[in-house]
Order: structure tokens, then C-alpha cells, then sequence
């Protein structure tokens, strides 16, 4: 008796609470993103005027790196619990191919540049993919030990394969794409032809040849905390992660690392939104990202990480770091000084060979 | 014995018979227990069976191909593949009705994906097709082949053909076949080539070093099992809670603890250095390879050994050793001829428990393995969250699982289940 009690209580406790849940729903949207210090900086850019501004309340999942995975597992089981997802762009893409995103009307659902200029034309040539809205450039480069290299900084991206000026271990990511790119260009291929000659398996073996001068010597990450790590520690003298993170290694820690900006690799990150949503919140997902990726709010994203805005419009308006008060602009990635010389990651290269050459790689590295 | 000559059945008080009262009252008992145990059989049903009965079909399952292009598949039927000649119009007629209607229901890029891991470049094939053959109208439009060939000239290769025709299979066999480092070809089953070959070698590394920590912790544990069972209750008590300790500790900061530890410019390196066991130019490589991954592991799967160890320690009476020194056995005598055989269940079931837990580890092989330290399954979280092909994720795992299976059957057989004792 007293159990059936129990029970009837419990199942409508339970069920006001569901009531509850769903009458909050409408005022609560899922945003996925990386976590760490990106998030931070995209809760002071975007979400905070958001809530302030419309009394939604954003909850963040720092699940970004699983995005592709669990967007297509939601989908399968037909209950999407995100809203806004970041991811970077070749994942997007993956995503758009499988039709897990929405495609996107950039004029129509996108703000405007203040003078007028579609958006279209403000993100130019960054809109790699229908589903896709560019929000930051982002570029994978190196950091070096000031203390550990001897008296020549190392100034060149072939630097990193030369084991006698620059003895010691280097720290490279577990996965083929960037390497294979850095040592075709080290074993003296045009930066024009690179994808020419990594298309064929002569190229990829030539590739794979010139890493393999350096296997011994490299210590290989696969979350972008390692490098930073590995360098504070002393345990590499070189290696390649994201510039905002070799940033806050540089100027928040104050380590001894300093920057080799050359043949970095940009690559974007931004918004999608996931389909399978309920007109409700399309709508409202559709609202947050008109709000989110106009020029100021770009900017102002560069304010907490040293990312590039993706809107032309919106690199005027950098500024300084908010806590650090630092100019931002010599930080970005897309600095003229910084940006000498560069790669953008090859999208529809890597989505056609990333199976094909990553099978190889993995079969290389366990050798 | 009764003197009575009824033969009839014997009754229960009410009249019925026994025999059938008491099944009924067996049966009823039998019911009761299944409800109390029915939750957790749907429970475990719901989350744990259904889905991974859902996943390990998908080692097999391959209806993408009919489903997206459904006209083309069987026109396919009909050519030859070695003919050595590209199909009719006829297929290309019925490929670009069925491309029409995927791009429509935008299902041809998912394709695409399917395709390109069996042929690299299809993936962008069909994305860049796509987008021009939209405009087709496969009413009108007829003749198709030289149009389509025209989108992309890849159209015209035979080896394009080639491939969907190979993988147009509702079950395909390809998943499993490139889980053992081969694959489906329009001539049967080939090894992959040799520089892509990885696969068998990961199984075999996986097992091997799931061996080796197992015995690490067996060597490691025994002891700590033994003084554990031996001391007074309260100091035991005292003692196992640094047993435990570690399971209070999430994962991946004992992972991380290691990383700080073992690294080159890490403590055990600059305590070696220090006292000048080893020199500063050639500092020990603890981490970032095989033996990186046996030492964080063997820690963390050390109490998995301990508490079988322990419980089935405390149960073996010192009276036996003590009967088998007064008869003028030695120490070590008394030990393996008594007590060691005594603790043999309990041996058993902590490699079992640690075994089959290392065979399936992760996190720790991605974070200190390196290259030549990680595991099976840190190529099955690549395929299901990278390269989303999860019909191979799904083949590894159904094979890992069948592996694990096949060595507990082994484990029967040689030491028998019955002898496996948790306590």
C-alpha cells in the first residue's frame, strides 16, 4: 500500500517535472562548442549580449569534437537535443553531405556588413560550404622554445625537418593532414603543385619518406592542449597546434615560446544548425546566428582569443585584449606580417583522400 | 513406508493434487521473481542489447547503395564488369532518374561518403555532380550518357562502375573483409595493399600487451593481496582504502598524473638524473610507447586484480599452512604446495576482470600510447567519430567481441569457469 503511494507520488513528480521542463524549453537553447578558453570567449561575445538582449538562456556542451558522431546518432534516433553546434569547417562539410545541417541562405539569414554589403560578399570566399557559417580563422602553426633552439630562431617551416640545427624532440599532430603538406614543401615540391603530387601514392610515399627523417625525434598529440603543454615542460623544442592556443602559452603564461608563423595552415570554424529541428527552434537558432555573426560581434570575439575574425567588415574593428590590454591585430593569424606565407586547408582534397591517405599514415606511424 | 494401498494421487488439504498444487505454487514463486527481476531485464535489454545488437549489424549492412539508387543497381545486373566496356545508355538513363530523385531527398552526398571509402574521389564525385545534374529532367533530357559523362569525365571510367557494382549488395561482406586488412573487389576478396595494412597488427598488439598487464597486475597485486588478507581487520581496512583510492580519482587525471610522471623532463627522469643513474643526454622513454601504456594501465587496473585476490584470500584458513609446516614443510613449500593453490580462483577472476577491461581501454593507450602503444579500439573511436565509417567500427568490434568471447571459452576449457571465485 504504503509503496503504491510512493510510486503514484514519484510518477507525477515526475511528470510535473517534465511539464516544467518542456515550458522552459522555450526559452532555452543548446549551444556545442569546444570548451576551455574558445567558449569562454564566445560567452562574453555572443551569448551573454544574447541573453541579455532576448532572455533566452544558453547552455553550453563542450562537444564539439564529437560533433559529426553524435549529430548523426541524434538524427538516427530522431531527437536532436542541440541547437547551434561550432565545428570547423571540414566537418561541416561532412555534415552537410550527410544531410545532418541545414543549408543556409546567407544573404537573407545572415546580417549585413554596417555599409551595406551582403554577407555574401563580407565572408567572400569562406563560405566553403552551403551549411556553413564562417565565424572565426583560425590557423595550426608552430611555437618554438626561445631557450632551447641555440642562438638562430628557426624562421622556416623546413626548419622543423632539420634535426642537426635544431636537435631535439618536435611535436606534430597524430593525422596526415597539414604534415603531409609541410613535407612535400620541405622536400622541395612548389607549394603549387602540393596537392598535384600528394594525389598520387608516389606522392604520398615521398611525403611520408621525409617524415620518416624525423619519426624518431617527434612526439605526436591529438588534443590541441598537448603542444602547449609538451612546450612549457621542456619536452619538445618545437611544435604544431592552434595559434590561440600558442597565444595564451606566449602572452597569459609568459612562457619562453615564441611564434613560426610560416606555412601556417588556416582553416575555419563556425556554425551550423543541426536538421531535424522543430520550426521553434530553427527559428530561434536562426535568430541567435543573425545576431551572433554580425561585424561587431565578430570583432568583439577577438577581443578574448587571438583569431581572426571570418567578415571582412569585422577586422577593422579589433581591438585590444580584454584583460591583458595588448593590441590584438599582430596576434591575428591573417596579420600581413604573419600571413607571408600561408596554406588554406584544402577541403575538397582532404574529403576525398582523408580515408585513403590516413589509412596509409596510421599504417606508417605503426611501423 | 505407508501400509495404505491408495494408489490415487495424494491430495492437498483442498482436494486438489499435490503434484498440481505445488507446481502452481512453484509457478507463482517463479513469476513473482521474474517480476522483481524484470526491470533489469528490460533495462538491460533496452540499453544495452537492442543497441548493440543495432551496431553489430551494422558490420554487415550495406542498403545505401540500393535505397539511393534503386534503377541503377539493377540495370548494373546487367553488365558486365569485365567486359571492359562502359554501360549502355540504358543504365545511365535509369542513373540519372535516380540521382534526380537522391538530390532531391539530398541523399546522394551520404553515398558519395559510402563510396569514397571503398574508391578515394567519389565522395567529390558525386558532391560536384550533384550540383549539375540537378538541373537534368530524366523525361526529357534523354540521350543521358554522353551528358553525364560530360559533368564529370569519371563517369565514363569503367573503375567508377566498377566499384558501385561491387558494393551494391544489401549485406555486404566488404566491412569484415577490410577489418582483417582486405577488401571486396569485382574479383573477390584481395589483401589490401602492404602500406595500408594495419589492422590484424593492432588486434595482435592489443592482445599481447593486454597479457602483459594482466601479469603485471597478478605479480604486482599478489602481494599487496596477501599482506591485505593477512593483517589484523582494522589496519586492512585502513590499508584498503589506498586500494581504493584510485577509483575515486577520475580516469583521465590518473592518466594525466602519469603523463607528468614518465615524460623525459617528468620525476621519475629528474630523480634518475639526480642521483645520477642515468645521464641527462639519454633520459629513460617511459612515455609515449608500449611501456607507457603498461605502466598507466597496470595502475589503473591494478584494483580490478587486489579485491578478487583479497576476498578469495580471506576465505582460505591459516590452519592449512600451519598444519603443513608442523609436518616439516618449509616456508616456500607451505606456500606453493597450500596456500598458492588455495588463491588460484582468485587469480582467476581478477585476469578475467582485467583482461577483458584492457582489451577494450581507450582513453589511456590515446593520452600516453604514442604510436606503437595504442590499441584496437582507439582505431574503432576513429572510425565511429572521425571518418564516420561505422560499418567497419561496427566489424572490429563485432570481431574484438568475438575474440573476448572465444578466450573465455578457452579459459573454461583450461581452468574451468566453476574455479573463478569473486570471494
Amino acid at each position: 500500500m504504503k509503496l503504491t503511494k510512493i510510486f503514484m507520488t514519484s510518477t507525477a513528480l515526475a511528470f510535473a517535472a517534465g511539464a516544467v521542463a518542456a515550458a522552459d524549453m522555450a526559452n532555452e537553447m543548446t549551444i556545442v562548442s569546444w570548451g576551455g578558453a574558445y567558449s569562454k570567449s564566445q560567452l562574453n561575445a555572443y551569448h551573454n549580449p544574447y541573453s541579455e538582449k532576448t532572455g533566452v538562456t544558453i547552455i553550453n556542451d563542450d562537444s564539439s569534437a564529437e560533433a559529426v558522431a553524435k549529430l548523426r546518432a541524434m538524427n538516427e534516433a530522431g531527437n536532436v537535443t542541440w541547437d547551434v553546434v561550432d565545428v570547423v569547417a571540414a566537418d561541416a562539410m561532412r555534415l552537410c553531405d550527410e544531410g545532418l545541417a541545414e543549408e543556409i541562405d546567407f544573404n537573407s539569414q545572415l546580417a549585413p556588413a554596417p555599409d551595406g554589403t551582403t554577407a555574401e560578399d563580407d565572408f567572400g570566399a569562406l563560405l566553403v560550404s552551403d551549411c556553413f557559417i564562417p565565424q572565426i580563422v583560425y590557423s595550426t602553426t608552430f611555437g618554438y622554445r626561445t631557450d632551447l633552439v641555440g642562438d638562430t630562431a628557426p624562421s622556416s617551416i623546413c626548419d622543423v625537418f632539420d634535426l642537426e640545427a635544431y636537435p631535439g624532440k618536435r611535436s606534430l599532430e597524430k593525422r596526415p593532414i597539414n604534415n603531409m603538406e609541410w613535407a612535400l614543401l620541405c622536400d622541395g615540391v612548389d607549394k603549387a603543385d602540393v596537392y598535384d603530387v600528394l594525389e598520387t601514392s608516389e606522392g604520398q610515399d615521398r611525403a611520408l619518406a621525409k617524415l620518416d627523417t624525423i619519426k624518431d625525434s617527434v612526439v605526436w598529440w591529438s588534443a590541441g592542449a598537448d603542444t602547449p603543454q609538451l612546450l612549457a615542460d621542456g619536452e619538445v623544442i618545437m611544435g604544431s597546434t592552434y595559434n590561440g592556443r600558442l597565444f595564451s602559452v606566449i602572452e597569459e603564461q609568459k612562457q619562453p615560446v615564441a611564434m613560426l608563423w610560416d606555412a601556417q595552415v588556416f582553416d575555419l570554424d563556425g556554425w551550423i544548425i543541426p536538421a531535424g529541428l522543430s520550426e521553434e527552434r530553427k527559428a530561434r537558432a536562426l535568430d541567435y546566428i543573425y545576431f551572433a555573426t554580425d561585424t561587431q560581434r565578430l570583432a568583439d570575439q577577438a577581443k578574448y582569443i587571438s583569431y581572426g575574425p571570418a567578415r571582412a567588415s569585422s577586422a577593422p574593428l579589433v581591438g585590444q585584449h580584454a584583460d591583458l590590454g595588448i593590441d590584438m591585430a599582430p596576434h591575428m593569424p591573417t596579420d600581413p606580417n604573419n600571413a607571408q606565407n600561408t596554406f588554406l586547408y584544402n577541403y575538397e582534397f582532404w574529403a576525398d583522400y582523408r580515408d585513403d591517405i590516413d589509412a596509409k599514415f596510421q599504417a606508417w606511424l605503426a611501423k | 513406508m505407508s501400509d495404505t494401498t491408495d494408489t490415487g494421487p495424494v491430495l492437498a488439504a483442498d482436494g486438489t493434487p499435490l503434484k498440481r498444487s505445488l507446481s502452481r505454487a512453484l509457478r507463482r514463486q517463479k513469476m513473482r521473481a521474474l517480476m522483481l527481476i524484470a526491470p533489469l531485464l528490460i533495462f538491460v535489454l533496452i540499453s544495452f542489447i537492442i543497441p548493440i545488437g543495432s551496431m553489430l549489424f551494422r558490420s554487415v549492412e550495406n542498403d545505401i547503395v540500393g535505397q539511393t539508387l534503386p534503377l541503377t543497381v539493377v540495370e548494373l545486373q546487367n553488365w558486365d564488369s569485365e567486359s571492359g566496356e562502359l554501360p549502355d545508355e540504358a543504365l545511365y538513363a535509369a542513373f540519372a532518374t535516380d540521382m534526380v530523385a537522391a538530390i532531391e531527398a539530398k541523399k546522394h552526398t551520404r553515398l558519395g561518403t559510402r563510396l569514397n571509402y571503398e574508391q578515394t574521389g567519389l565522395s567529390s564525385l558525386f558532391r560536384k555532380s550533384g550540383r549539375k545534374m540537378k538541373k537534368l529532367d530524366p523525361a526529357a533530357d534523354a540521350p543521358f550518357k554522353e551528358k553525364i559523362i560530360d559533368i564529370d569525365k569519371k563517369w565514363g571510367d569503367i573503375e567508377t562502375w566498377r566499384t558501385i557494382k561491387t558494393h551494391s549488395v544489401k549485406y555486404t561482406n566488404g566491412y569484415f573483409l577490410n577489418a582483417v586488412d582486405m577488401r571486396r573487389t569485382p574479383e573477390g576478396a584481395q589483401a589490401q595493399p602492404e602500406d595500408k595494412q594495419i589492422l590484424i597488427k593492432l588486434f595482435q598488439r592489443t592482445l599481447i600487451m593486454s597479457m602483459i598487464i594482466t601479469v603485471s597486475c597478478i605479480i604486482l597485486g599478489y602481494p599487496v593481496a596477501w599482506i591485505l588478507a593477512n593483517l589484523p581487520m582494522r589496519t586492512a581496512n585502513i590499508l584498503m582504502i589506498l586500494v581504493l583510492l584510485p577509483f575515486w580519482t577520475s580516469l583521465l587525471v590518473r592518466t594525466s598524473a602519469w603523463k607528468v610522471m614518465l615524460q623525459q623532463q617528468g620525476v621519475i627522469n629528474e630523480v634518475l638524473v639526480w642521483l645520477g643513474m642515468v645521464a641527462d643526454d639519454s633520459r629513460l622513454v617511459l612515455i609515449n610507447n608500449q611501456t607507457g601504456t603498461i605502466i598507466a594501465m597496470t595502475h589503473i587496473l591494478l584494483p580490478f586484480m587486489i579485491l578478487p585476490m583479497y576476498s578469495v584470500m580471506q576465505t582460505i584458513k591459516p590452519h592449512y599452512v600451519r598444519a603443513a609446516k608442523s609436518m616439516g614443510a618449509t616456508d616456500w613449500t607451505s606456500f606453493w604446495r597450500v596456500y598458492f593453490p588455495q588463491s588460484i580462483p582468485g587469480i582467476g577472476a581478477g585476469s578475467i576482470l582485467v583482461f577483458i577491461l584492457a582489451i577494450g581501454y581507450y582513453i589511456t593507450p590515446e593520452i600516453v600510447g604514442g604510436t606503437k602503444g595504442v590499441f584496437i579500439s582507439n582505431r574503432i573511436a576513429y572510425h565511429i567519430s572521425s571518418s564516420l565509417n561505422w560499418g567497419l567500427a561496427a566489424a572490429l568490434g563485432t570481431i574484438l567481441l568475438a575474440v573476448v568471447l572465444i578466450l573465455y571459452w578457452a579459459y573454461d576449457k583450461i581452468v574451468g569457469i566453476d574455479n573463478v571465485k569473486l570471494g
